[in-house]
């Protein structure tokens, strides 16, 4: 369950570190009674912002003065479960409270909630690993040391607690509740806050339900997500002068919340200078995908997005968590709220919608005409007053990202180059001015394009074309730009061979490829997938192109594919699998299940053209409830079945891919 | 296995009651040697399939320095290899031009080889280092360049020889990625390109050693193995075995169309270690008595696959089929950035096939020499970076070269 072991040496530091704090945290309870009350939600933000019931609230703080004993020496039992075991699934709620109670009120755990400190660990690794790549460590944690004591009392002085409420205590949650902070833009702090507390209460409903941490993962993510869209939507909402004045003013003592707590944590967190590293390293993982396992929460998010999301209809059980598919169809709505979305700049969304029409296919289309809409967007940007512009444009990359997402779900590539763009925004030296740090994004873009894609490809073909001989039979399935490529490139260097474009419905991709290459002079059969087995006899090489490429040499390519590697393995045929170094990902996935992007379901009932085919047609309600239509639209392709894979550093093994990614990782994050 | 191991017992007893046996009877087996001081007769006695393979496609008479040396003495090799080595520069030194430094590089290269248990790579190795010596550059990037020319024509001399092309190629990198290419001075720079030079020569020339120590642990008293080709590295350690007290038997496989499998079993019969010859199609009759198969390698790809005397393939199926575990004693200078996909996926290297009566026209031989072993077959590689499984060949080789 807790993924990183490194976790337990920083939990036990965590708790070490709690036993220090707990005289400073019962001093500052101590301070101000009112605050009090505040402090412990602040800290219950800390590893899930879902906020909570506040009916939870008074039992902490009636505890904490109460008692002092620090938690390990007092309770065994949540010592020997604390660092090492893997804690049980547990309530959610169980967990929220026994987190937020454990770092200002260690008492809590004695009464009666030995086990969550334990339950802390899991919660926490979670939250770093999901923590998105906005925030970056060095200047904000220091900033936040620094200011903590400052922020702090300017927080009493103020009394603007609400809007320090949802914040929590970690860096990567600046924004969390945008709500909030349109709540606190118009109103007083008082009424606010309650209204703050009541919208708590009712979202904090659907966590009750026992949830396990994929679970809880999902809802993370997906509300995280719907904070992304509502911020766009509050900063609409806004009125066009008071939002940018307000907020730069509003926003830095959010992220100043909870200070305490925040930076005893990071701090504590620190200690393991090993994990830091890595933990800065996860801090620029691309937002993961959104994922729906809940219904409710799906709700918010649908509500709050820019889109329509499409009426919940009949998905198959298994793939319920992953996003429904959003057609074409609601291209005309999102055009009509072209003037409301003012954040989101123009080619940015001319990307969106052409991802959303389906107009841009393809892994590399799709991210070199994502990079260059930021390029476009980086030139047009200028920081706004008083923000700096490595936090200010990071943030506003993030929210372009969460446009795109919800256009369609990014593709690994696509994650890899936000995340390689994000660390240049972070390593920007300080001094630059803003032109020349626009100027060097702009030629980090154009760079990553170049390099990692264009002459990333011209280094595939030279690879794989020498594995093309004279009378040779290629298979290829789909349509592949660097695929297509090669059988160009190797037809140019005159090699005498045939190709077999194998295709499957509904997308019908070969089409494209085959006419390309027909009219190009090469000679080429075409045939559907279910023949695949017949074809394969004659076959002497497959050519596979792939959306991405995990550490443990999975293939993660167009549906398809495994069946076709599938069978080439079994004809031992060589599987040839080209794919650009940038598409390579350190996850590890085994199934196509997990990640995944889910098609048009009507696209698979009705076969376009065939009027006689409609038995699908003029059912009714009642009897579509029994149909499940699912149209995938990726799978992973398990490493066995690939002889070798074609990158611009050579042609490797599938198990090398977790060396390249070890070794040049680094390297193009430091280009 | 430890069933074995008892019939292994008894069969030992027997041949140590008739310990005496064996060794006429190689004797006789090593009549190759006697013969083959003749060598200008039959050019292709007994030596390892991949010399030959070389021989047969430069398509010039070599005498085989190796088993030259072991057999006769000094001096009359030298003046064979001489006169070999001139005959076959002639041919390749025209072709590629430098005429003068060709030359001298493949002059070194063979004065080094004649070294019987040198291996090619080493020597190609030391007379690079000599060519860092002998230089007149006197810059940097001159010196680069003159190295650089130095190996190619070293490696034009001879394409198909995995373990020349891959230990030139490494030596370039191990040479020049070095900070000597920062120093200001450039004779200090250059000693420390000689340096580093010799120290690689070292490290390569001492890796035998180094596999052979660290395959101890797999040879187990009472084992069988099962030897393939004649390997030097094989050899060694066979031998180290032997002289660690081990008690184990070998099968050797004959080894066609050079019977490299009979000067194997020679070379063991001499350390007293009990060896059993088998034709080379007899290897899946007695897979079940073998515990382990040990074989060398011509060159290491970057799939962690070998390339290797033509038989070795099927062996390893056999032996896949049947669950023992096949091992590879290769030294890391004959790792290439290769990837064949298949068994025709490589340059060809052929070499001709004698089989002792005329074979009609019509009828096809297949000539190659050697085949490739997908990784999937092979369990572990002993190597001198350590004990390897086939995925980190090509870790290695990413970290090497890349």
């Amino acid at each position: 369950m807790n993924p990183n072991p490194n976790i337990d040496f920083s939990h036990l530091c965590f708790l070490l570190f709690l036993q220090k704090s707990t005289k400073f945290f019962e001093r500052q309870l101590s301070m101000d009674a009112r605050r009090m009350s505040r402090a412990v939600p602040r800290v219950r933000q800390v590893g899930f912002f879902t906020p909570n019931t506040p009916a939870q609230q008074p039992q902490p703080q009636s505890a904490a003065p109460s008692s002092e004993s620090p938690p390990l020496s007092d309770s065994p039992a949540s010592n020997s479960l604390s660092p090492v075991m893997i804690p049980p699934p547990r309530h959610l709620s169980d967990n929220l409270g026994g987190r937020t109670a454990a770092v200002p009120v260690p008492g809590r755990e004695i009464s009666g909630e030995l086990p969550t400190v334990g339950s802390y660990n899991p919660s926490e690794s979670v939250l770093w690993l999901d923590s998105p790549p906005r925030s970056r460590i060095g200047d904000e944690e220091l900033s936040e040391g620094a200011e903590s004591s400052l922020g702090w009392y300017r927080r009493s002085d103020s009394a603007k607690f609400a809007s320090s409420l949802p914040s929590g205590g970690f860096n990567l949650s600046t924004a969390k509740h945008p709500e909030s902070v349109a709540a606190v833009e118009a109103k007083n702090p008082l009424p606010e806050q309650s209204e703050v507390q009541k919208e708590q209460a009712s979202s904090s409903k659907p966590l009750k339900a026992k949830t396990t941490k994929a679970e809880r993962r999902a809802l993370q993510e997906s509300q995280r997500a719907a904070k992304a869209a509502s911020r766009a939507e509050a900063n609409k909402s806004g009125t066009p002068g008071g939002a940018p004045s307000s907020k730069p003013m509003k926003q830095p003592p959010q992220k100043k919340d909870g200070p305490p707590v925040a930076s005893s944590i990071a701090a504590s967190e620190r200690i393991g200078v090993d994990r830091s590293v890595e933990k800065e390293r996860k801090k620029d993982l691309p937002p993961p995908r959104k994922q729906f396992d809940d219904e409710s929460r799906g709700g918010r998010a649908k509500r709050r997005s820019v889109l329509n999301q499409p009426e919940a209809r009949n998905r198959v059980e298994l793939f319920r968590h992953l996003p429904p598919h959003k057609n074409g169809t609601q291209l005309p709505s999102l055009e009509s709220k072209f003037f409301e979305l003012h954040e989101k700049h123009p080619a940015v969304y001319k990307v969106g919608l052409q991802y959303l029409a389906g107009d841009l296919s393809g892994g590399n289309a799709r991210c070199i005409a994502m990079l260059q809409a930021f390029q476009e967007a980086i030139r047009d940007y200028s920081t706004p007053p008083e923000k700096t512009l490595t936090r200010d444009l990071t943030s506003k990359i993030g929210g372009f990202v969460s446009f795109l997402i919800e256009c369609r779900p990014l593709s690994m590539s696509m994650g890899n180059a936000i995340r390689f763009l994000k660390s240049r925004i972070a390593r920007l030296p300080l001094t630059l001015s803003e032109s020349e740090a626009k100027t060097t994004l702009c030629s980090d873009i154009d760079r990553f394009i170049n390099e990692k894609i264009v002459l990333a490809d011209k280094v595939i073909l030279r690879h794989a074309a020498t594995k093309i001989r004279d009378g040779d039979v290629l298979l290829t399935y789909g349509s592949s730009c660097v695929v297509e490529m090669i059988l160009l490139y190797a037809h140019e260097l005159g090699k005498q061979f045939r190709v077999v474009v194998v295709d499957s419905h509904p997308m019908l991709e070969g089409q494209k490829l085959l006419r390309r290459l027909v009219v190009k002079g090469l000679s080429c059969t075409y045939t559907q997938l279910n023949a695949i087995s017949y074809v394969m006899h004659k076959v002497t090489r497959v050519f596979l192109g792939a959306s991405s490429i995990f550490s443990n040499g999975t293939v993660y390519s167009t549906v398809g594919t495994a069946s076709v590697a599938m069978v080439a393995h079994a004809f031992r045929v060589p599987v040839l699998v080209c794919c650009e170094a940038y598409k390579f990902h350190e996850r590890v996935q085994l199934d196509s299940i997990c990640f995944n992007e889910l098609g048009d379901p009507d696209a698979i009932s009705k076969v376009p053209g065939r009027v006689d085919v409609n038995y699908l047609d003029n059912l009714t309600d009642k009897q579509k409830e029994n149909l499940e239509l699912l149209n995938l639209k990726y799978d992973a392709t398990p490493s066995d079945y690939i002889s070798v894979i074609v990158t611009d550093y050579g042609m490797i093994p599938p198990t090398s891919v977790p060396v390249i990614v070890r070794e040049y990782r680094k390297e193009y994050l430091l280009i | 296995m430890w069933w074995r191991s008892a019939s292994f017992i008894l069969d030992r007893q027997q041949e140590q009651n008739t310990s005496y046996p064996p060794n006429p009877e190689s004797l006789l087996l090593s009549s190759p040697p006697p013969s083959m001081a003749d060598s200008l007769q039959n050019p292709k006695p007994d030596i390892s399939a991949y010399y030959q393979t070389r021989a047969a496609h430069h398509a010039v008479v070599t005498s085989d320095w190796l088993s030259q040396a072991q057999a006769a003495v000094s001096l009359q090799t030298n003046d064979d290899v001489s006169s070999g080595s001139d005959g076959r520069v002639a041919p390749t030194g025209g072709g590629t031009g430098g005429d003068n430094k060709t030359f001298s590089v493949i002059d070194e290269f063979n004065s080094w080889r004649k070294q019987p248990d040198l291996a090619e790579a080493v020597a190609a190795i030391r007379a690079l280092a000599a060519v860092i010596r002998a230089s007149q550059a006197t810059t940097m990037m001159e010196l680069e360049i003159e190295l650089k020319k130095a190996s190619d024509s070293l490696k034009a001399w001879d394409a198909t020889s995995i373990s020349l092309t891959a230990g030139c190629d490494l030596f370039m990198r191990y040479v020049t990625r070095t900070s000597a290419l920062e120093y200001e001075d450039f004779n200090s720079a250059r000693y420390r390109l000689i340096e580093r030079a010799e120290k690689f020569g070292e490290i390569s020339y001492k890796a035998r050693r180094i596999i052979a120590m660290l395959s101890q642990d797999f040879i187990f008293d009472g084992c069988t193995i099962l030897v393939h080709g004649f390997s030097r590295v094989v050899l060694e350690v066979l031998k180290t075995a032997a002289e660690n007290k081990k008690h184990f038997r070998v099968f050797c496989t004959e080894g066609r169309p050079d019977r490299t499998g009979l000067r194997l079993s020679n070379e063991l019969a001499k350390l007293d270690v009990p060896v059993k010859l088998l034709i080379d199609s007899a290897v899946a009759y007695t897979m079940d008595e073998v515990d382990m198969v040990l074989v060398g390698a011509d060159g290491v790809v970057e799939s962690g696959g070998i390339i290797n005397m033509m038989g070795t393939y099927q062996i390893a199926l056999v032996s896949h089929s049947m669950n023992k575990p096949v091992y590879v004693a290769a030294e890391s200078y004959k790792f290439a950035r290769l990837y064949p996909l298949d068994q025709k996926d490589m340059g060809p290297a052929l070499r001709t096939i004698d089989f002792g009566v005329p074979i009609p026209s019509k009828v096809e031989v297949e000539k190659s020499a050697r085949d490739y072993t997908p990784p999937q077959y092979l369990t572990l590689l002993f190597t001198d970076l350590g004990v390897l499984t086939p995925s980190v060949v090509s870790d290695e080789l990413i970290q090497l070269y890349l």
